[in-house]
């Protein structure tokens, strides 16, 4: 069976996470920040994957679980506060946060 | 029964605690008995203590409460030392001081801050006794710092006028050159003798120091200016007739009976070192002298009647130092007694008058007063009497040993007799000027007196006080084993002339005063008509103008100073570091821009940073 080299993973997980991180920075609306974090999770988490594949450890496979968990609970919190930031400035745009300026 | 003597100083203390802790709060029927309770328990104990120590036949006892700290070989405690000098001190303070206390309910009790006066009154009397009961310099040196607190709080009393805390604070700046002087002194002796017990150290100097040898004069010299600053002598005199700020209970108490005598009681109390002295002995007489002298003649100028009693308490310590000067220990303590005895009589005497005439303090306001205020007339003519060594009142007995001791000297011995004598002149003159003045003559009061103020707690202590003033001279002072040098009463063999001259002098002065005050023989506005004679009256009311002077040479360059350097220069150091960390604040509070994706960036940056450093490495 042909496999998948270890290194198209890799540059994958790279090219996501830095999409992501690309989101993150320059996006304004908050609800694609939040997309954007998740894209750069899942990037680490397939790098996780691929390792674990490339070596055959269950420690990647694990570790693959436990980011899932964290992005749900990640997601559940970053909501409820995109919820409470929309009410209170009626608005998604994340530079309207900036009343911590010192 | 003895080790009661704690007691002493712990029943003004708790008094004090009482009333302080209660914020002053208390309403009077309980603060006044609190107040005065406190004194009258502790004179209680304090004439058990001394009956007792009278019969032990005991030459000295020593009681430690505990020890105050312990460094080294060096360990003062909370120690008493009860001998022949510190019992008659302590009777002094705590039974004169008693009797103003009483007063002091009566004269007070229109006043709101009642509870407060008391608190200050009794802390001064817990400090006063540690300062004579204290068996080593450091609980003297308390005591002696307390005293001056309490004086500070006391003048200050009625704040909401700003003159009296000005009165205040000089008293407390002019005493203070005075403590640091003592405070080195102390230093001094304990680099040099290793102990700040009273008795070793005596021991220890007497051993170790030849007489005149330059530790001696520097350490009595030292102390000297303690003394000086505390009892209001040359040079630092400038303080006590400002002093008269505070309430009268307060310039009886204070600045008559005990505080200010207690310069006459460090030197006592050192006296062996001072006798190793003999030029700073010397200096001490001088010094008494001069001040009598001086402010003999400003006494003369005063119209307000409670500073002619100040320089006139002024003169009366100068007497002490001069008795102390020439050696003649136990009469200075004697006279410090007497003077206890007749100037509290007279202070709380004027403060009958002032009250009765409404706050009036000015004698030219007065006159004519001896119908009105009977009490207070009795009062100011057994004090004045007393004041002026008339024969036989206490006064007269305790002068007569200061001068004679001061015969006895060899060599200069008779001048310091003669400026006594004259002092004494002065005496009966500005003594009996303020007595004519106030008590006859036609009255030039604004508000004519209506009845005189009393009542038993002020009248009690006038008429025990009369009693001492007059009778006072009878008392033996047991000091014959504190000053061991055998110059007890009655051993003076002088001539019938020279006792003559004491006996007239005072006489003539009062005759003198007679002729210008009362029969007005001879007119004051005559003396007073040339241009010098003003000048010599505004000189010597300005009391010889050491207050312009002290004006002139210490205060305006120091005010100069301050302005000159109103930013600080060593502060400008701080202020250095202060700027630069603002600037260093302004930079960073750059970065902190609160946008959300800034800081996203720089962790981001932040971590390639890291990782390509680490992978470079």
């Amino acid at each position: 069976m042909e496999t998948i080299p270890v290194e198209h993973g890799f540059v994958l997980a790279g090219i996501l996470f830095c999409l992501g991180l690309i989101g993150v920075l320059t996006r304004r609306n908050v609800v694609f920040v939040l997309m954007s974090l998740e894209i750069m999770l899942n990037a680490s988490g397939l790098a996780f994957i691929v390792a674990a594949a490339r070596w055959g450890h269950a420690e990647g496979q694990v570790m693959f679980l436990m980011i899932l968990t964290l992005a749900a609970a990640e997601v559940a919190v970053g909501l409820g506060l995109i919820i409470q930031m929309f009410r209170r400035f009626q608005t998604v745009d994340i530079n309207v946060l900036s009343e911590m300026k010192g | 029964m003895l080790e009661l003597i704690w007691l002493l100083p712990a029943f003004p203390l708790l008094g004090f605690l009482a009333l302080v802790l209660t914020g002053g709060r208390l309403p009077m029927q309980i603060a006044g008995p609190i107040g005065a309770g406190s004194i009258g328990l502790s004179f209680a104990v304090a004439a058990l203590v001394a009956s007792e120590f009278l019969n032990s036949g005991l030459e000295s006892f020593t009681y430690e409460a505990w020890v105050w700290m312990s460094v080294g070989g060096f360990n003062p405690g909370f120690t008493f030392y009860l001998d022949g000098l510190s019992m008659v001190m302590m009777l002094i303070i705590t039974g004169v001081g008693f009797l103003i206390h009483l007063y002091a309910t009566g004269y007070m009790s229109d006043d709101p801050s009642f509870a407060r006066f008391f608190s200050y009154m009794n802390l001064f009397v817990s400090a006063m006794l540690m300062l004579v009961l204290g068996d080593n310099l450091v609980l003297l040196y308390l005591g002696w710092e307390g005293v001056g607190l309490c004086s500070y709080l006391l003048i200050g009393f009625w704040y909401t006028n700003p003159t009296n805390g000005y009165a205040a604070r000089k008293a407390f700046v002019v005493t203070r050159v005075g403590d640091t002087s003592m405070a080195i002194g102390l230093f001094l002796l304990f680099a040099q003798l290793g102990t700040l017990n009273i008795q070793d150290m005596l021991h220890a100097a007497e051993m170790q120091w030849s007489v005149g040898s330059g530790f001696a004069v520097a350490a009595s010299l030292l102390l000297l200016g303690g003394a000086v600053g505390k009892s209001a002598q040359l040079p630092l005199q400038t303080w006590l007739p400002d002093a008269m700020a505070g309430p009268t209970p307060i310039s009886a108490l204070i600045h008559a009976a005990p505080m200010v005598t207690a310069g006459v009681y460090l030197i006592a109390r050192t006296h062996p070192l001072f006798e190793m002295a003999p030029s700073v002995q010397l200096l001490v007489a001088l010094i008494g002298l001069v001040t009598l002298l001086l402010s003999g003649f400003t006494a003369m100028t005063q119209s307000d009647i409670k500073r002619i009693l100040a320089y006139s308490t002024v003169s009366q310590i100068g007497y002490m130092f001069l008795g102390l000067g020439v050696g003649a220990w136990s009469a200075a303590i004697f006279h410090l007694m007497t003077h206890a005895f007749f100037k509290a009589l007279l202070f709380l005497a004027s403060g009958t008058v002032i009250l009765s005439l409404h706050h009036e303090q000015n004698i030219f306001k007065m006159g004519g007063l001896r119908k009105a205020l009977p009490v207070s007339f009795f009062s100011f003519l057994i004090g004045s009497l007393a004041l002026t060594a008339f024969p036989f009142t206490s006064g007269y007995f305790s002068k007569d040993e200061i001068l004679l001791g001061a015969l006895e000297l060899e060599g200069v011995g008779f001048w310091f007799w003669l400026g006594g004598v004259v002092g004494a002149f002065f005496t009966g003159i500005y003594t009996f000027r303020l007595f004519f003045i106030v008590f006859f003559g036609d009255s030039h009061a604004e508000h004519p007196p209506g009845k005189e103020v009393g009542g038993w707690h002020m009248n009690g202590p006038l008429i025990l006080l009369m009693t001492l003033a007059l009778a006072g001279g009878f008392i033996h002072v047991p000091l014959d084993d504190v000053f061991s040098h055998g110059e007890g009463y009655g051993e003076h063999h002088v001539s019938g002339l020279i006792h003559g001259i004491m006996i007239a002098v005072p006489l003539l002065g009062i005759a003198v005063s007679y002729l210008f005050f009362m029969s007005k023989t001879f007119s004051v506005d005559k003396l007073m008509a040339s241009a010098l004679a003003k000048k010599l009256h505004a000189f010597w009311f300005g009391g010889w103008g050491f207050d312009t002077l002290y004006n002139a040479v210490l205060v305006r360059p120091f005010l100069y100073l301050a302005r000159v350097n109103r930013k600080d220069i060593v502060d400008s150091f701080y202020a250095l570091v202060v700027t630069v960390s603002q600037a260093a604040n302004g930079l960073i509070v750059k970065s902190q821009t609160g946008s959300l994706r800034w800081y996203a960036l720089t962790v981001a940056g932040g971590l390639v940073v890291m990782v390509s450093l680490g992978a470079t490495l």
